[in-house]
C-alpha cells in the first residue's frame, strides 16, 4: 500500500519533470539511489570483512615462507601437539563459565536495581555499569596491579583475613580463574542493563496477579520473569559467548597466555602463533577454528533476533 | 457462594497485607545491600586505579596499606601530561576517533535508510549480513587483514602497516554493522507518513534522509556515534598488530607497551595513564548516559 503511493509521488514528479533526461531518470529510480546509498556499505563488507576472511582460508594451507601449498598439513600438524588441544579446553571452560556467570551476575543485578525505588534506580545503573564503559586494555592493567605479585592489594586485604599470598597470575588455577574474573567483571554490567530493560517491558499486571494468586517470589520469577525475557536472555547470552570466545585484551595484558601456555584462548593463541612467531598461515588456521563456534551461535542469535521482528 | 468466599478472605486480609510490606521492606534492605556489595566489586579496579595514580613511585614500593594515599601527589599526572609520548598516544586515538565516527556516520546512515524504506532487490539479504558482520570479530580477521594490507603496500607502494591512518581504514569493519543495525531499527520506527508526504510535496530521497529522518532519528544518531567513538578509541588487537613505531601507537597499546620498560613496572605512571584513557568514554558516558545506555540495548531490542 505504502508503495503505491510512493510510486505515484515518484510517477506525478516525472511527469512534472518532462524534460529531464533518460540519465537522470535512471539516477532519479529508486533502485539506483539504494544502489549508490548501499555502495559503501556493501565495499566495506566485501573488501574489508569478506575477502580477509575467505583469504584467510586460503592462508592456512600455505607452509611458513608461504611459498608452497601444503593442504591440511597445518590442521593435521595443530592436531598433534598437545598445546592446541589446551587451548581448545581453555578456551570453551573460559568462555562457558564466563558467561554463565555473567548472565547469573547480571540476571541478580539487575533484579536488585529494579526492586529498589523508581527514584534512585538511575543513580544505581549509571555505577553498575562503569566495567563497561572503561575500555577493557585500560581496566585490566588495574586488575594486573591488583594481582600484582609483591605489592598485590587483594592479598593485601586477605592477609587480615589468615588467607596466604594467592599466586593470582602464577599458578596454572589462580590465573584461569583471574582471567575469568576479569571477564565476569568487565561483562556483567551489560548483561545488567540487557536485563533490566527487560524487566521493565514485563506487564506490572502479571505480576500482581500471580501475587493474588498467592505466588511466591521464586514462583513469579520462574513462571512470569523468565518466560517473558527468554528472547533477550538468549540473545545476550548467544552475543556475550561469541565476544567471550574471541576475547583478546584481557588474557593478552593479564598473562600472555601464562603460566606454560595454559590460559591461552583462540586469539592470543594465534597472536602468539601468527604475528610474534611470524608464522602467519599457522596462525590464521588457529583462529579459523573460532569459525564453528561463532557460525552456531551466529546462527542461533539470527533466528532469535528475527523471530523478535515479527512479534514486534 | 460468592460473597460467601468473600467473606472468608475479608478477615485474613489484613494480616496479609502487613506481612506483604513487612516482606517488601526486608527485600528493598536485603537490594541495597546485595546493590553495595556489587557497587564495590564492579569499582573496585577504577578506584584503585585513582588511588595509585596519586601515589609516588616511593609511596608505591613502600608497601604501606594500598587502599590510602598517605602523601598524594599529582607528580604522576604532571609527568605524562608533559611527555611528548603520552601526548602523542593521545593525540593518535583522538584523531582516529574522529574520524572513524565521521567516515562511519557517512557509511552507515545512508546505508540504513535504504535498507529501512526502499525495498530493493536482495536487500533483505544485505540487512541480514550487515547483522552477520557485526557478530564477526577482530581476532577472526587480524591475521588476513595483516597480509591483505602488505600485499596492498606492495601492490601499490602505499606505506599502510605502522602507520597509524591504516587504522581509520580497518575500524569501520567493527564500527559500521553495528551503528547500520541500529540505524536501520530508528528509521524502521518512523511513521511512513511523514516519508510519503515529503515524496507527495516533490522531495527526493535525499531530501527525504536530511530534512526528515536524520532530525527524527537524532538520539539513535548519537547512541550510534558514542558507539562508533568508544569502539574505536577502546580498540586493542589492531593497532597492536598494524602498528609498532612508537610515534604511530594509540593510547591502550601506548600504555601498555611503553610504559612497562623491561620487568619494571612504573605502577603510578600506568595507572595514570590508564586513567586518563579511560577518562574520555567516561565523560560521554557520564554525560550522555541514556544515549548510551540506549545504543547498548538497542543493538537487541530493535529490528
Amino acid at each position: 500500500m505504502a508503495d503505491v503511493v510512493v510510486e505515484r509521488g515518484r510517477v506525478a514528479r516525472a511527469t512534472g519533470a518532462r524534460k529531464g533526461s533518460s540519465l537522470r531518470n535512471a539516477l532519479g529510480r529508486k533502485s539506483t539511489v539504494a544502489f549508490f546509498l548501499t555502495l559503501p556499505l556493501i565495499l566495506l563488507i566485501l573488501l574489508l570483512v569478506l575477502y580477509p576472511a575467505l583469504y584467510s582460508v586460503h592462508l592456512a594451507t600455505l607452509n611458513k615462507a608461504m611459498t608452497k601449498f601444503v593442504g591440511l598439513s597445518n590442521f593435521t600438524f595443530l592436531f598433534k601437539r598437545e598445546t592446541f588441544w589446551m587451548v581448545v579446553r581453555q578456551s570453551c571452560i573460559f568462555a562457558i563459565t564466563a558467561v554463565v556467570f555473567k548472565a547469573l551476575i547480571g540476571f541478580i543485578v539487575a533484579h536488585f536495581v529494579h526492586n529498589i525505588p523508581a527514584k534512585g534506580q538511575r543513580k544505581w545503573r549509571g555505577m553498575l555499569l562503569v566495567p563497561w564503559v572503561i575500555p577493557p586494555a585500560m581496566s585490566t592493567l588495574a586488575w594486573l596491579w591488583l594481582f600484582d605479585p609483591s605489592y598485590s592489594a587483594f592479598n593485601y586485604t586477605l592477609s587480615f583475613f589468615g588467607v596466604g599470598p594467592i599466586p593470582w597470575l602464577g599458578d596454572t588455577f589462580w590465573a584461569r580463574f583471574s582471567v575469568i574474573l576479569v571477564n565476569v567483571w568487565y561483562g556483567a554490567p551489560f548483561f545488567m542493563i540487557m536485563y533490566l530493560a527487560a524487566l521493565k517491558s514485563v506487564p506490572d499486571q502479571l505480576y500482581e496477579a500471580a501475587e493474588i494468586d498467592g505466588a511466591n517470589w521464586w514462583q513469579k520469577i520462574w513462571h512470569i520473569t523468565l518466560p517473558m525475557m527468554r528472547n533477550i536472555i538468549a540473545i545476550t547470552t548467544l552475543f556475550s559467548l561469541i565476544v567471550t570466545f574471541a576475547n583478546f585484551d584481557i588474557v593478552r595484558i593479564l598473562t600472555s597466555g601464562g603460566p606454560l601456555d595454559t590460559t591461552h584462548l583462540f586469539a592470543t593463541w594465534a597472536f602468539q602463533v601468527g604475528i610474534q612467531s611470524s608464522d602467519i598461515p599457522l596462525g590464521a588456521c588457529v583462529s579459523l577454528f573460532m569459525v564453528p563456534i561463532l557460525a552456531v551461535a551466529a546462527i542461533f542469535i539470527l533466528r532469535d533476533v528475527n523471530k523478535r521482528g515479527n512479534e514486534a | 457462594m460468592s460473597t460467601l468466599a468473600i467473606d472468608k478472605a475479608g478477615p485474613s486480609r489484613k494480616v496479609k497485607y502487613g506481612s506483604m510490606s513487612r516482606d517488601r521492606t526486608w527485600a528493598l534492605r536485603w537490594s541495597y545491600f546485595f546493590l553495595v556489595l556489587f557497587a564495590i566489586f564492579f569499582l573496585t579496579p577504577p578506584v584503585y586505579m585513582l588511588i595509585t595514580s596519586l601515589k609516588s613511585s616511593a609511596e608505591i614500593s613502600a608497601a604501606t596499606n594500598p587502599w590510602w594515599v598517605f602523601h598524594p601527589t599529582l607528580s604522576n599526572y604532571v609527568e605524562l601530561l608533559s611527555s611528548n609520548q603520552f601526548l602523542r598516544f593521545f593525540w593518535n586515538s583522538s584523531i582516529i576517533s574522529i574520524i572513524v565516527v565521521i567516515v562511519t556516520m557517512m557509511i552507515s546512515i545512508p546505508a540504513a535508510f535504504a535498507l529501512a524504506r526502499m525495498k530493493f532487490w536482495g536487500s533483505a539479504t544485505l540487512a541480514t549480513g550487515v547483522f552477520l558482520t557485526y557478530l564477526i570479530p577482530d581476532s577472526l580477521l587480524f591475521i588476513p587483514l595483516f597480509k591483505v594490507l602488505g600485499g596492498v603496500q606492495e601492490l601499490t607502494g602505499i606505506t599502510l602497516l605502522n602507520r597509524w591512518y591504516v587504522l581509520v581504514f580497518i575500524y569501520p569493519t567493527l564500527t559500521v554493522p553495528f551503528c547500520t543495525w541500529i540505524m536501520i531499527g530508528y528509521f524502521a520506527s518512523i511513521p511512513k507518513e511523514l516519508d510519503e508526504a515529503a515524496l507527495i510535496d516533490g522531495a527526493s530521497w535525499l531530501q527525504t534522509l536530511t530534512r526528515i529522518f536524520i532530525p527524527v532519528a537524532l538520539p539513535g544518531l548519537i547512541a550510534a556515534t558514542i558507539f562508533a567513538f568508544t569502539v574505536s578509541w577502546a580498540q586493542f588487537l589492531y593497532p597492536l598488530v598494524f602498528t609498532t613505531s612508537v610515534d604511530q601507537l594509540v593510547l591502550p597499546v601506548g600504555i601498555t607497551t611503553t610504559l612497562i620498560k623491561g620487568d619494571v613496572f612504573n605502577w603510578g605512571q600506568i595507572m595514570t595513564g590508564a586513567l586518563l584513557g579511560a577518562a574520555p568514554p567516561l565523560v560521554i558516558y557520564a554525560f550522555l548516559m541514556d544515549y548510551y545506555i540506549a545504543g547498548l540495548t538497542a543493538g537487541a531490542t530493535k529490528g
